[in-house]
């Protein structure tokens, strides 16, 4: 938060601030925003702020804070911020520290984040500051402690900042269950939640506020933004997901303005785009990369380059997509499509961050499908038309993490602790049931196979329930949050000395460094990196600046294209018409495709085969999502190993699903057969990948599986095991496991998305046009490239393998 | 020595060794015809009592009937004069004690009317109260059967590590790794880890062209995967 971003003209209510406080914004010719004073004047007990990037809604929620510490003073903790991004906790506490610095106010501000030294974390315990500025996780933490009635007893006031992007996610259904715990602690407690635009308030509202009533106050939407397709002389390549064919032109707009966010859909493409930028970055032209696989301190480096005002330009992902305002960022240049109406605009919102400003976007299509993408984007934002996805019901895996750090606290008692977590929004129709088997799941594992004494966690005595051994807590605390990374080894560049280990240059996943053979080489915060070795659960590297890199393919976070955008993407290519607003080459495109097979038409669903490496290709087009086709790839492959195909595997986009084996497929209507999609659907839940990836997560936020510990883990993989093996046992022994419960709950509202697989095939109504194509078609190129490809493990994987065992064996001159 | 028919429809791989004729079977057992012996390793029965007994997760409390299930259905469709089980049988040796009253009545019932020894593991040194023999090491003709291997020995048989080695397609199973001197068994035990074959430990126990063989639905055999440059491109 930067406080020349409340800088308006707008008339404001000047009564509400102490006079202290009025002069010191006189004396910077500053006024405050009307929903600035209006929430200072607020004394609703749950209130919900929705503003515009650069509407100064983060000073809105702390001047209260501020007036009233000014007024009058205050013994302990009085204000709790909790932000998504720790960075934003930092800059907040830096940013705060001036007015109070200037007004000489006498308040302790501290942040508390994963990042926060332990011994401080120790010393907020026993001596919480005035304003803690803190994360979910942190929150959670600081509830498990004993004297967590002590440290909340005084709170006036909790501020959620970001809470629209907090209710995307388990992150939010936990900080939700927090603040129903603070409730109790502190029963007078403020709640205000500070949201960009959303396109259901009212929902957030009863999300933030359960059943309390919760005011909305609006800001004006400021003006709109000035958002357009960056003009370059090539097209978008065929395939891919960068922007690098772009690189020259974008340079010559970092050029042009004065700050510049490049925002990058994955880590890896940001690698890949910072290096190409860089290659023609002849001026030296300070550029960064910012992205969560990168080092704490290279991106600490970054930030602080950024506040000091002294970077032209950073290349980021979704690390830099919420929060720290950075008055001078001009110009926002969007790399791949956006996926989102929501986090476009968004983004372009990082454009200059005064109030009165249009800001100023530019979007660089990866490939030519996405250049469909960012023209329904651009259409949806001159509407307003915001993409939403209504709320399922908090997820009992949280719940679960929820009753094992109450304990932690202290004994439970069951009665109660129900009533209060019903008060949390996403919890408000839970049942006593389910709550009851979140209870029995935290203190024996819930299994149905009973009468063992020592599954026991947690023992009731009195109606109250406690750990059994008090040493779990540890455990148990380190086990805390939402956020289950994917297992990641650090990067470390060699050293000189024996078996030295260099800096610490990031990280990347496991299953990337399992790839690795000695001598390749890949991309690591811009800079080319040769493997050498593994050591010590890290990845040893050197320099290698002269050789070529191999893509680095560690992922960042990939999101589904929102309905709403789909269907203008379908509605583009449907109406030939609509392809003047298109770039010539992407309309030429659309025209090949319909010159070497066919254009998907609007209640119709076109599907292709072709033939490839020796391989079968069909490819589907749905335009049901990522999640969707994902799904259906899982159940029409399924049929295809039933039906002796050999599916090999498949990879899904959002508009198309891409099968692969080693059968040609001649009867796409029989598998696309939604009875039988049904009925596998059933059947599938049981055995698969995704379910598995899923059940993982679900099982590791429950407690079931402890996360990989730092230092732990070189005790050797032999005593650590896949979280598969659980899921088979769970899955053969004790089918109706709550965790399982869990995993198909979750599964069929976000990863399966069965429903929108029946939407689509009920509009098809059985029209399906099949089209065999001479080669891979111009719409199903970019496919072949996409990351995340979903193996089957079926006949045909293993007729390969034994193909390949037989090669190497020969090869290798053993028999 | 058994026709192989009467394995059944049991995948394996079989291999000289040190004169004799044996088997590595898709499931994780070795067995030896001619004698009709069967060899498991690193069963870890209890793991997950022993787990919820110290205060850490509450694991599904079915890993023990998993394994001691798939034991049996290999003992039953082999009916081995002998059994050797190659240490780490239990995950100590409480979990012993608390063992389940079906569950033991099952290790007896395999036991009976046949030679059952359980080598001492790192995990289970020490007496047993199960039937049995209890043994630090087991000799039988020129093979010998211990835990861990020794550097330097030849004809051995041992468990232990655990090794793994990972497919063409997909993730890595859990293997048999020998060469002319010796053998190591992958874990037969449900909850058990893995260790990559290409780990540098196993370098200085196997020559250069020792080979995997992969247990799962087949047995299927591979060349190590070596830790250095030699690396296969599976």
């Amino acid at each position: 938060m930067q406080l020349g971003s409340i800088c308006s003209f707008a008339k404001g209510n000047k009564a509400l601030l102490p006079p202290a406080f009025a002069a010191w914004f006189a004396a910077r010719g500053w006024q405050a925003h009307p929903h600035q004073l209006e929430l200072l004047a607020a004394d609703d007990a749950a209130l919900l702020l929705i503003a515009p990037t650069g509407g100064g809604k983060t000073l809105a929620g702390f001047l209260p804070t501020l007036v009233d510490l000014a007024a009058a003073p205050h013994d302990g903790l009085h204000t709790l911020y909790i932000s998504p991004l720790k960075a934003l906790a930092t800059d907040i506490a830096r940013n705060l520290a001036r007015p109070v610095t200037e007004l000489a106010l006498d308040i302790r501000i501290e942040d508390r984040t994963g990042d926060t030294r332990a011994s401080t974390r120790r010393r907020q315990r026993v001596d919480p500051p005035h304003i803690l500025l803190t994360t979910p996780e942190s929150l959670a933490l600081l509830l498990s402690y004993p004297e967590a009635p002590r440290i909340f007893a005084g709170l006036k006031r909790i501020v959620v900042d970001e809470i629209h992007a907090l209710a995307e996610s388990k992150r939010g259904d936990q900080l939700m269950l927090g603040l129903s715990r603070l409730a109790t602690l502190a029963p007078k407690v403020q709640r205000i939640g500070l949201s960009a635009t959303v396109q259901d308030p009212a929902a957030l509202a009863g999300f933030l506020a359960g059943p309390t009533p919760c005011r909305v106050l609006m800001a004006p939407p400021g003006p709109s933004p000035d958002v357009r397709f960056l003009a370059t002389q090539a097209p978008p390549p065929w395939a891919g997901g960068g922007g690098r064919w772009a690189a020259t032109e974008i340079l010559q707009q970092v050029k042009a303005a004065r700050t510049t966010l490049i925002f990058v859909n994955t880590r890896a493409l940001a690698e890949l785009f910072y290096q190409a930028i860089w290659a023609e970055n002849t001026e030296n032209l300070p550029i960064a990369l910012h992205h969560g696989s990168l080092s704490r301190e290279a991106r600490n480096r970054v930030e602080c380059a950024m506040a000091e005002g002294s970077l032209r330009a950073i290349v980021c992902t979704g690390s830099l997509d919420l929060g720290i305002d950075w008055g001078d960022v001009d110009l926002v240049i969007q790399i791949g499509a956006p996926k989102n109406v929501k986090r476009l605009v968004q983004r372009i919102g990082r454009a200059s961050h005064r109030y009165n400003t249009p800001s100023r976007a530019l979007l660089v299509p990866a490939n030519r499908f996405e250049v469909l993408e960012c023209q329904a984007a651009l259409e949806a934002v001159a509407a307003h038309d915001l993409d939403g996805t209504p709320r399922g019901p908090g997820p009992l895996d949280v719940l679960c993490q929820h009753i094992l750090l109450c304990a932690c606290a202290g004994p439970v008692n069951a009665n109660a602790l129900f009533a209060e977590v019903r008060t949390a929004g996403p919890y408000g129709r839970l049942s006593r049931a389910a709550f009851d088997d979140c209870l029995e799941f935290a203190a024996t594992g819930g299994y149905a196979l009973r009468a063992y004494d020592r599954w026991q966690r947690l023992v009731e005595t009195g109606g109250h329930w406690q750990l059994r051994d008090p040493r779990s807590s540890r455990a148990l605390r380190m086990n805390i949050g939402t956020i289950v990374n994917v297992e990641t080894l650090k990067v470390r560049l060699r050293g000189r000395g024996i078996g030295g280990g260099g800096g610490h240059l990031g990280e990347v996943e496991e299953s990337f460094a399992a790839q690795l053979s000695p001598g390749d080489t890949f991309l690591m915060g811009g800079e080319v990196v040769c493997f050498e070795a593994l050591r010590d659960m890290a990845v040893l590297v050197s320099r290698r600046a002269t050789r070529k890199p191999r893509i680095a393919v560690f992922s960042g976070s990939k999101f589904s294209t929102s309905t709403l955008l789909n269907r203008r993407v379908q509605a583009i290519i449907a109406d030939r018409s609509a392809w003047k607003s298109l770039p010539g080459h992407t309309a030429h495109w659309l025209h090949q495709q319909s010159e070497i097979s066919q254009l998907p038409r609007p209640g119709r669903l076109l599907a292709e085969s072709f033939a490839r490496n020796n391989q079968e290709f069909l490819c589907i087009y749905a335009f049901a999502g990522r999640a969707a086709h994902q799904t259906l790839g899982l159940l029409v492959t399924k049929q295809m190993e039933a039906a002796g195909l050999e599916p090999l595997g498949f990879v899904a986009n959002d508009y198309a699903l891409l099968i692969w084996g080693l059968q040609p497929v001649d009867d796409v209507a029989a598998l696309l057969e939604i009875d039988g999609l049904r009925d596998g659907l059933e059947r599938w839940l049981g055995d698969n990948a995704v379910m598995k990836r899923s059940f993982r997560n679900i099982a590791t936020i429950a407690g079931l599986i402890e996360r990989n510990i730092i230092g732990q883990r070189k005790s050797g993989k032999q005593a650590t095991f896949s979280s598969d093996i659980l899921y088979d046992t769970l899955h053969k022994y004790d089918p109706d496991h709550l965790l399982l419960r869990i995993t198909r709950d979750q599964a069929m509202q976000g990863l399966v998305a069965f429903e929108r697989i029946e939407a689509v095939l009920s509009e098809i109504g059985g029209d399906i046009d099949h089209i065999r194509a001479p080669h891979v078609t111009p719409l199903a190129a970019p496919l072949l490239l996409e990351y995340g490809k979903v193996p089957i493990r079926g006949a045909g994987a293993e007729r390969l393998v034994v193909d390949v065992a037989a090669r190497l064996m020969a090869e290798a001159g053993l028999e | 020595m058994r026709p192989i028919g009467e394995i059944g429809a049991m995948d394996m791989y079989p291999f000289q060794f040190h004169g004799h004729d044996l088997q590595a079977l898709a499931s994780g057992g070795l067995y030896w015809g001619t004698q009709r012996l069967l060899v498991v390793s690193d069963l870890h029965l209890g793991k997950s009592e022993r787990i919820a007994r110290r205060g850490g997760s509450l694991l599904p409390p079915f890993e023990v009937l998993e394994t001691l299930s798939r034991l049996t259905d290999l003992v039953d469709a082999l009916d081995p004069l002998e059994v050797i089980c190659l240490g780490d049988s239990f995950d100590d040796l409480a979990a012993v004690e608390a063992l389940e009253e079906p569950d033991f009545a099952e290790i007896k019932r395999l036991a009976a009317g046949r030679i059952w020894t359980w080598i001492e593991g790192n995990h289970d040194a020490g007496p047993l109260s199960v039937p049995g023999s209890h043994l630090a090491e087991r000799r039988l003709q020129n093979l010998t059967f211990r835990h861990i291997a020794q550097p330097g020995a030849v004809a051995e048989v041992s468990g232990h590590y655990h090794p793994k080695q990972r497919v063409a397609v997909g993730r890595a199973r859990p293997c048999f790794l020998l060469d002319g001197n010796r053998i190591i068994l992958p874990a037969f035990g449900t909850y058990t880890g893995g260790l990559q074959a290409c780990d540098k430990v196993f370098d200085p126990l196997f020559a250069t062209d020792a080979r995997a063989v992969l247990t799962g639905a087949r047995a299927i055999v591979y060349p190590r995967q070596l830790p250095s440059k030699a690396r296969n491109p599976a």
